[in-house]
């Protein structure tokens, strides 16, 4: 590999970046609109929080962790507090970009990853443990599994297909959802009492926005702006079309009618079942895997409601399952003459499928175990759940001491000490 | 024939409905309020202001009874709304000097028992 910076490369990899970054913020605003009205700004935080805590630690441990060489299970600390991260090209995994550039693009991916885990946990986990969790579970679960496929790890070497992270982003924040709903617990009164969502705009709003920012999470994943990255752009708006319009026809089949929360979902599932795909498919395929993508993921919503499992958000149908689905079609549709690195199924070679289905299940068994030993850790040290009262009073009150629509009645003002500075005089009071 | 006024904590809400069920009170009215009884104030701060939340929300029920439908409604609602907590609600029980019922012009005692099917 040469190590000469590409100017196109590196403003394409800037830019997607960008795009990348503001998908967290608007999770913040699918899920905030999602949760109830006494937890908005709690589940709105508990993405944004990820921009801060997950950040910091993936750029101290994280990234090296991820994507130096190392073995074949993680990297090593040689990229440690950043050390070395520097604006030269040539690293192999973004050989004409800054080094610095290739840090902050993975640590997009780091921070959305674990901002997804919240949906499992919505309007009952206490803030502080799980500001800990999103500090750790990006060293302790998602850097690994990136190596695994993107840093040189065995499921890259076994030849896994992961375009921009089906499996290291969806099944693992899916399947880490799922048990972390299971150890923190059902919200008080579930399964009693029906939770509707508090502000269906704000869902929309933020499906909206996730589609515009995850044209760099897949445009970008080609780490560079060249035909892969086109491929994977195109495909980045085929997919999600196709799934909306399968979705739609799923409600009118079911209920009559096409829904809010339906158009909503089929966006992001249908933009997860395209992740692992994005640059392998040729876009007709990606058509197909969209609307195919949907139903496992509209099936499992289905399933999940009618059980007993708080898994509030979807996490896991939407983006274990969904991401599941995605990286098996991978397998199906990958057309070596548009990707130029490996044909599936349909190519003929068959074999990619199992590799596909090996890859999903190591990272889920690694995603669960990890997720499961962090949260038991954490709450022996400080409780994971807020108490029946805190969750009634709602979190913004319990965790934030903030409401979002404040009426102002009843609201007295707390003024600071006296002092013994003179009180304002009033303009003019010269005269 | 009696109104009885009860304030409770909204998260009790479908508590209440339920018991209000079960103990075949069926016509009622609900409203969100907003009430201070008692309970320790919330505080807020956004930046540099903060500020004492002296208002709780709540939520007031009105349901016209007959007399000897009194005490099981009450009943009811005490079981339902309490948590122990300040904070709980109060129920008023008041009389009532008459009570018709807009569709059929039935009075009293005969517009407050409910329509059976």
């Amino acid at each position: 590999m040469t190590g000469h910076l590409n100017a196109a490369d590196l403003a394409w990899m800037m830019t997607s970046t960008a795009l990348v970054l503001l998908m967290t913020p608007a999770l913040g605003l699918f899920y905030g609109g999602m949760a109830g009205s006494k937890h908005i700004l709690n589940t709105m935080l508990m993405s944004f929080a990820t921009l801060g805590f997950t950040l910091v630690t993936w750029a101290l441990v994280g990234y090296s962790l991820a994507f130096s060489p190392g073995g074949a299970l993680v990297g090593d600390l040689r990229w440690a507090l950043l050390r070395g991260v520097d604006l030269a090209a040539g690293q192999p995994l973004g050989p004409t970009i800054s080094h610095v550039v290739y840090m902050a693009f993975q640590a997009t991916f780091a921070v959305i990853t674990t901002a997804l885990v919240s949906g499992g946990v919505v309007g009952r986990m206490r803030f502080r443990a799980y500001l800990a969790f999103i500090t750790l579970w990006v060293v302790g679960v998602y850097a690994p599994i990136a190596h695994w496929v993107w840093g040189g790890g065995w499921l890259g070497r076994l030849g896994a297909l992961d375009f921009a992270g089906g499996t290291v982003v969806h099944v693992n924040a899916g399947v880490a959802a799922m048990v972390a709903a299971l150890v923190v617990g059902n919200r008080k009164d579930y399964g009693r009492q029906a939770f509707l969502p508090g502000n269906l705009p704000f869902v929309l709003l933020g499906a909206a926005l996730l589609w515009f920012g995850w044209f760099g999470f897949n445009g970008g994943s080609a780490v560079a702006s060249t035909a892969s990255a086109a491929l994977a752009f195109v495909n980045t708006f085929l997919a999600p079309g196709a799934a909306l319009v399968a979705w739609a026809l799923l409600d009118l089949a079911r209920i009559g009618k096409v829904t809010a929360m339906g158009v909503a979902s089929a966006i992001v599932v249908g933009l997860v079942v395209i992740t692992p795909a994005s640059g392998f498919v040729p876009p007709v395929w990606a058509l197909v895997m969209g609307a195919l993508g949907a139903l496992p993921s509209y099936v499992a919503m289905q399933w999940r409601a009618r059980t007993p499992i708080d898994e509030s958000l979807d996490v896991f149908a939407g983006h274990a399952v969904g991401g599941a689905t995605g990286a098996v079609l991978t397998g199906v549709f990958a057309v070596k003459a548009w990707n130029g690195v490996q044909s599936g199924l349909v190519a003929g070679n068959p074999q990619q499928v199992a590799i596909q289905i090996l890859a999903v299940l190591g990272a889920a068994a690694y995603s669960a175990v990890g997720t499961l030993v962090l949260l038991k850790a954490i709450g022996a040290i400080t409780p994971l759940r807020a108490s029946d009262h805190e969750q009634a009073l709602g979190m913004d009150s319990t965790q934030h001491g903030e409401e979002p629509y404040t009426a102002g009645e009843g609201a007295v003002l707390v003024l600071p000490e006296v002092s013994a500075e003179p009180a304002l005089q009033p303009a003019g009071a010269d005269a | 024939m009696k109104l009885i006024v009860a304030i409770v904590r909204p998260d009790r809400v479908n508590d209440v409905l339920e018991a209000l069920y079960r103990a075949q009170v069926r016509g009622l009215s609900l409203s969100r309020v907003q009430g201070h009884g008692g309970e320790l104030e919330r505080v807020e701060t956004y930046r540099g202001t903060t500020v004492k939340v002296e208002l709780t929300e709540k939520v007031r029920f009105e349901i016209g009874v007959s007399d000897h439908f009194v005490a099981p409604t009450v009943r009811a609602i005490m079981e339902a709304a309490r948590t122990g907590e300040v904070g709980d609600g109060k129920i008023f029980v008041l009389p009532v000097d008459k009570v018709y019922r807009i569709r059929t012009g039935e009075e009293d005692t005969a517009a407050v028992t409910p329509v059976s099917r």
